[in-house]
């Protein structure tokens, strides 16, 4: 392996390694703006310059490969006043414009101007040109011209990665600016990911625009609950409000990536959400207390299920609940009511639309986890539905918002069959307009647990801040109904369900929290 | 010598006489009614002022109540940039941003509130300002009120002043 020189410390690594990434693995950070790990070296915005011994001229430390016995520098005089110079260069035509950039605080000119700049400006205000700002170029970003540094990286990642090559270079000169091709806005599903890799605020989120300052916010490790493909996302938030997800880097599922609609997905931790328990009277709500309600709900099911027998009695599970909190309702449904009326059915959005890429059909975070569990779907819940609809279930025991592709009046049709619908549910829908007593759950955002994403990866989702208003943990709701349904356990939190989960069920075997880790671990097949 | 111990000249004890205090008294008399005397004779001279008809002159770094700037055309000088919000130590200022309907401007506050109950007039969102948009040279305190609500103050009354 070669070994490198840098600063004074050695460091071997693997033949082909440029310069850059070799400084990282020592802590060294060198200044860069084009180079990002996903795409290609492009070497043009030349902030990683170094000086390197027997070469007459600096380096780009990004696009020079690793020789053997390499003696490189990145802390002389000259390494400085090169890369002082280069980012006085950039900020030549900067617009400066800060207070109004949603990049302000998470911006690499910031960053690195108060880490090499710090420079007065021998550059006349009035003689900067001037480029558009504000320019709609399609999906979820806005376009800045003035602000950009044309590094190219959105250029490459639309060349590279979506393949689509919407934007690209126009002009010359300090008049060179980045745009799209007239009358061809962006179309590709992943167009957030621009605002994520522009080191600048040329390009920024048109649903983020002036939301927060990024400063404000604080992050937690988080799945995206859009799809199956189960990308790692950075949950940020501010109190108790989600104000944006961002991918988080993970080489075997979204690599640095996520698409357009998951990035949305995050709405719905906040609008319409149930907050307080309530039962339906006559049709009207009316607001009930967890101590009494919990009970009740358990009563009821048990009462049916003794009296009219636990054929009686059906439960329905969602594949947008953990693998723990399916774990607890699976046992909840088999031992404690002891019936075999139990599936679950798949959240339907939008067209079902998926590609090759990270976009899968199911738009639901763990149905495999719920298939692993031995909870079915498919034929199962629809035999279910028309045991329903035929008026066969007395009680009924519902996790989620909606049930499948079925409509709020469906919904409501079917429901009506059932005596006593319990719900519980993270926010308003058809289920929880139809439900004799509604549970309210704490969304993904408010609690923890896992998911098994589409391919048997299991993965963490942490919890953020405490649940709104009223809502419980769905594990603390199912270990008091369990009890009161006689189950005798002493579960306190994800992480006992969890190890009580891999001791029993064989996918999951020898699998813990510390093993899943950041970035998750693949059942066993 | 004990580390520590300061001797300090300690008082006389007072005489019985003295104790009475009633040489102090007429003294402090005498000087209550000799303004009396005076200003009846003399009005100019009278020390109390009628405030707040009449105000005593504010020193020009005297931090009062606050005001938000105008452009020229008007509109809010603020851009919504969150640096006073983010400065305040009392967490006294709550904006929300907008997008502005003068795209030269861009973004602008939609909402911008001071609870003047939780200000603690330490100026640094003047200092934090970068459009110099806030400023506290009006020279007034802050008038009290009758409700909480109404000495929450936004951004209406904020750019009137």
């Amino acid at each position: 392996m070669p070994t490198l020189t840098l600063n004074g410390m050695t460091v071997d690594v693997p033949p082909g390694t440029s310069i850059l990434d070799a400084a990282k693995q020592v802590g060294v950070e060198i200044p860069h703006y084009c180079y990002h790990p996903k795409l290609s070296v492009a070497g043009n915005c030349r902030m990683c310059l170094v000086e390197i011994e027997k070469f007459p001229k600096l380096q780009t430390a990004c696009s020079t490969v690793v020789n053997d016995g390499m003696v490189v520098r990145t802390d002389t005089e000259k390494v400085r006043k090169a890369v002082t110079g280069v980012l006085e260069l950039m900020l030549i035509h900067h617009p400066i414009d800060c207070p109004i950039c949603d990049q302000a605080g998470e911006c690499g000119l910031q960053d690195y101007y108060m880490k090499f700049g710090l420079h007065k400006s021998r550059y006349a205000l009035e003689d900067k040109v001037h480029k558009k700002k504000v320019q709609d170029i399609g999906g979820q970003v806005v376009l800045d011209a003035e602000r950009c540094i044309l590094c190219s990286r959105c250029v490459r990642f639309l060349a590279e990665v979506t393949g689509t090559r919407e934007l690209d270079f126009f002009n010359r000169g300090d008049h060179s600016e980045i745009s799209i091709f007239p009358g061809k806005p962006l179309d590709n599903n992943y167009t957030g990911n621009l605002a994520d890799i522009c080191p600048v605020g040329a390009l920024t989120s048109k649903d983020f625009r002036f939301r927060c300052r990024v400063w404000l916010l604080k992050a937690f490790d988080s799945i995206c609950t859009g799809c199956s493909k189960g990308c790692n996302v950075d949950a940020h938030f501010k109190g108790d409000i989600l104000y944006r997800l961002k991918p988080r880097w993970n080489d075997a599922v979204n690599q640095a990536w996520m698409c357009d609609f998951g990035r949305l997905t995050y709405k719905e931790m906040n609008e319409a959400r149930l907050l307080t328990p309530f039962v339906r009277e006559e049709g009207a709500r009316k607001v009930a207390a967890w101590g009494s309600l919990l009970p009740d709900v358990a009563f009821r099911l048990k009462a049916t299920a003794d009296k009219s027998g636990a054929d009686r009695v059906a439960v329905i599970a969602s594949p947008q609940s953990s693998n723990e909190e399916l774990y607890l309702l699976r046992r909840l449904a088999t031992e404690l009511l002891g019936t075999k009326n139990l599936a679950f059915t798949h959240r339907v959005a939008g067209d079902g639309f998926a590609d090759d890429f990270l976009i899968q059909a199911d738009k639901n975070p763990n149905s495999r986890g719920a298939q692993l569990l031995g909870i079915p779907d498919g034929a199962v819940f629809d035999a279910l539905v028309s045991k329903i609809s035929a008026g066969g279930i007395d009680a009924l025991l519902v996790f989620g918002n909606v049930l499948g592709a079925l409509s709020e009046e469906e919904t409501a049709a079917l429901l009506a069959n059932v005596p006593f619908v319990a719900q519980v549910g993270t926010n308003e829908g058809p289920v929880s307009k139809a439900a004799t007593a509604v549970l309210p759950s704490a969304s993904v955002a408010e609690r923890g647990g896992t998911f098994t994403s589409h391919v048997g990866r299991v993965q963490r989702f942490r919890f953020g801040f405490p649940a709104r208003g009223k809502a419980k943990n769905p594990v603390e709701i199912l270990v008091s109904l369990g009890n009161r349904l006689g189950a005798g356990w002493s579960f306190a939190g994800e992480a006992s369900v969890f190890r009580a989960l891999a001791e029993s069920e064989a996918p999951f075997a020898g699998m813990s929290y510390d093993s899943i880790g950041m970035l998750g671990q693949e059942i066993k097949t | 010598m004990t580390i520590g111990v300061i001797k300090v000249a300690r008082p006389r004890e007072m005489s019985f006489p003295e104790s009475l205090y009633l040489l102090e008294i007429v003294k402090g008399l005498g000087v209550t009614m000799g303004h009396l005397l005076s200003n009846i004779v003399r009005q100019e001279g009278i020390k109390t002022i009628e405030y707040p008809e009449v105000r005593r002159p504010m020193p020009p770094r005297f931090r009062g109540k606050h005001r938000l700037m105008k452009r020229e055309n008007g509109a809010p000088r603020c851009v919504a940039c969150y640096c006073c919000s983010t400065a305040c130590p009392a967490k006294c200022i709550t904006i929300v941003a907008g997008e502005s309907p003068d795209p030269a401007v861009e973004k602008y506050p939609v909402r911008f509130d001071i609870d003047m109950l939780r200000c603690v007039f330490c100026g640094m969102c003047v200092e934090a300002c970068p459009c110099d948009a806030i400023r506290m040279d009006t020279g007034w305190f802050t008038p009290p009120d009758d409700t909480r609500e109404k000495l929450i103050f936004t951004i209406d009354t904020l750019l009137e002043k």
